[in-house]
């Protein structure tokens, strides 16, 4: 059977790893390079988010007619990640090493359970309802990393 | 149905957290009795004394803590939601602290309606927490070897405590029953059935989660768990009267497995993709270490026969197991799991926009490394007291001191999250007027 998460179950490991390099400088004090690094996870978690609230969850309701539930779940979780990522952001900024630190403890249990909660439960759902058609979730992903990253 | 994939039915924060503030205090008092009995304590796991201190530890400090940690856990990780939680938790969290208690004194003064008292308490709180834990952990549609081990674990606690009654209950009356046998089948169930069972489960899922390890190998944390009750099975076979010759290989096979699960945890801590290192690390990689020369150690006294024959082999072994691998497992996951529900709560609390302080203001990192050094050095200081029985009272008030410091960690970290959401109360409450 198809998947059509597959990119995005992918790309979840990839800013997992994109996390760890930023969290890792910011805990080094190289402050230079984190900005480098959290700018670059930023970008690709964002076009992560974005991929999902423009295509896979609207493709989802479409074709299941369900629209709150566990896509509501995600969303308001989308928004607590996005705080945090704000909070680091601010903290770069900032030069606070603690003020980072825990803003990324934080973020990282928040991020390992969605992302648990979506491979475990909702993109196995969007997989069986969406197999049948046409839907290029990884050609999205792939767009919205371009623009979010321009290499 | 769809899958619930909503934090909504993780219990009220004072549900875990009455169990977490109080546990502490118990390694304390263990660690306290345990000086005040002094250099005579630690010669054999028969003493009096010894048993009294080990049971303050395994009922006051590990069973309070992995019950109030179950209560959170089993909805938030296996979608086992748990019927009136407060409620449970009511009954529960004192029923098991004054158990603890009386069993203790029951054990330093041989009085025979102490250990009934005992005995009767446990039976009215562990029926109702496995009655109603297991049956939201029956219920959940949730799959998995996390699940799996979390099942078996209820069971585990079961057989424990019905063995543990039963043995309570012979003392006190005085009858004769074959304590020995019964003793050594209710240990194993307790530390590995129970204890270590529910930390395999636990461990699945938080140790790739906490430092992006690598997930463990499926077929190894399914086979791990059903192979811990197969060896659990035979090595209940002595109470049957007839102590076979293979038990002793059992025993080993027992082992064996704990420090295949050890060596795997070391293994994807050591292949982690996040590169700081926290207390809750450290911790786990205490606990997986002692694990894995509790195996190295079982193998010796089993191959060294008059090794295996001193009445100290055991309480080394003992040592190595509740202070070693359950306490520190234990206490890192409580560091962790503390300032994260703070998080979660004052959240929820505040609602969208309105940031909680930061997770690091919790329990200040600092304090959770001094009391993590002084805990090793508290294990080092017991397992050299079990070679030198003089510094059994030294090792002892190490040990206190080590538990207090995470019991005033643990409190500070609670209270933090009383002052932040009175703050919020207060806020919300003036910009509604």
């Amino acid at each position: 059977m198809s998947q059509p998460t597959q990119a995005l179950r992918h790309h979840h490991k990839h800013c997992d790893d994109l996390f760890a390099e930023a969290e890792a400088l910011a805990n080094a004090g190289d402050w230079t390079a984190c900005e480098t690094a959290n700018a670059k996870f930023l970008g690709e978690i964002e076009a992560h988010f974005a991929t999902e609230e423009q295509v896979l969850f609207p493709a989802f309701a479409a074709a299941t007619g369900m629209s709150g539930g566990p896509v509501s779940v995600m969303l308001m979780e989308h928004a607590q990640m996005r705080d945090l990522m704000g909070q680091m952001t601010a903290a770069l900024k900032a030069r606070d090493g603690n003020g980072y630190g825990g803003a990324a403890d934080t973020l990282l249990i928040l991020m390992q359970q969605h992302n648990m909660k979506e491979e475990n439960i909702l993109y196995p759902m969007c997989d069986s309802s969406l197999a049948a058609t046409a839907i290029d979730i990884g050609g999205a992903l792939g767009e919205r990393l371009e623009g979010a990253c321009p290499r | 149905m769809h899958p619930n994939l909503s934090f909504e039915q993780a219990p009220p924060i004072s549900v875990p957290y009455r169990f977490f503030v109080t546990a502490p205090w118990f390694g304390a008092a263990a660690g306290l009795l345990l000086a005040w009995l002094g250099p005579d304590a630690l010669v054999s796991r028969w003493a009096p004394g010894a048993l009294a201190v080990t049971h303050l530890l395994v009922v006051g400090f590990m069973l309070q803590a992995m019950c109030g940690a179950l209560l959170q856990f089993a909805p938030v990780a296996a979608g086992g939601n748990v019927w009136r939680p407060r409620l449970l938790a009511n009954a529960v969290h004192p029923l098991l602290a004054t158990a603890a208690l009386v069993l203790a004194a029951a054990f330093v003064s041989s009085f025979g309606p102490l250990f009934i008292a005992a005995a009767s308490i446990f039976a009215v709180a562990i029926a109702a927490y496995v009655v109603v834990v297991g049956l939201a952990l029956r219920r959940t549609p949730a799959q998995g070897a996390t699940l799996m081990a979390l099942r078996l674990a209820v069971v585990g606690l079961a057989v424990t405590a019905t063995l543990g009654i039963t043995l309570a209950t012979g003392l006190g009356n005085g009858r004769s029953l074959p304590l020995i046998e019964i003793t050594l089948v209710h240990a194993a169930w307790g530390l590995g059935g129970w204890a270590l069972m529910l930390v395999m489960g636990v461990s699945y899922f938080v140790v790739p989660m906490f430092q992006l390890t690598p997930p463990y190998p499926l077929r190894l944390a399914k086979a791990l768990p059903l192979a811990l009750v197969l060896v659990l099975g035979l090595w209940s076979w002595q109470l049957t009267g007839s102590a076979a010759p293979w038990q002793t290989a059992v025993l080993l096979a027992g082992m064996l497995l704990a420090a295949v699960y050890a060596a795997t945890t070391l293994v994807l801590q050591a292949r982690r993709r996040r590169k700081v290192a926290d207390p809750t690390l450290y911790f786990f990689r205490g606990a997986m270490t002692c694990l894995l020369l509790i195996a190295a150690f079982g193998l010796w006294f089993a191959v060294d026969a008059e090794a295996g024959a001193d009445p100290r082999a055991a309480v080394w072994i003992g040592v190595l197991a509740i202070p070693g691998v359950f306490v520190s497992a234990i206490s890192g996951m409580l560091y962790k799991i503390i300032p994260f529900l703070n998080w979660l709560h004052l959240q929820r609390l505040g609602g969208p926009g309105v940031m909680p302080p930061n997770i690091r203001e919790m329990i200040p990192a600092r304090t959770m490394t001094g009391q993590m050094w002084l805990h090793f050095a508290a294990v080092a200081g017991l397992l050299l007291a079990v070679l030198q029985p003089l510094l059994t009272r030294p090792a002892g008030l190490l040990f206190a001191a080590s538990c207090a410091w995470l019991g005033v960690n643990l409190a500070g970290g609670v209270r933090t999250y009383l002052r932040f959401r009175d703050r919020m109360l207060a806020s919300a409450a003036t910009s509604a007027s």
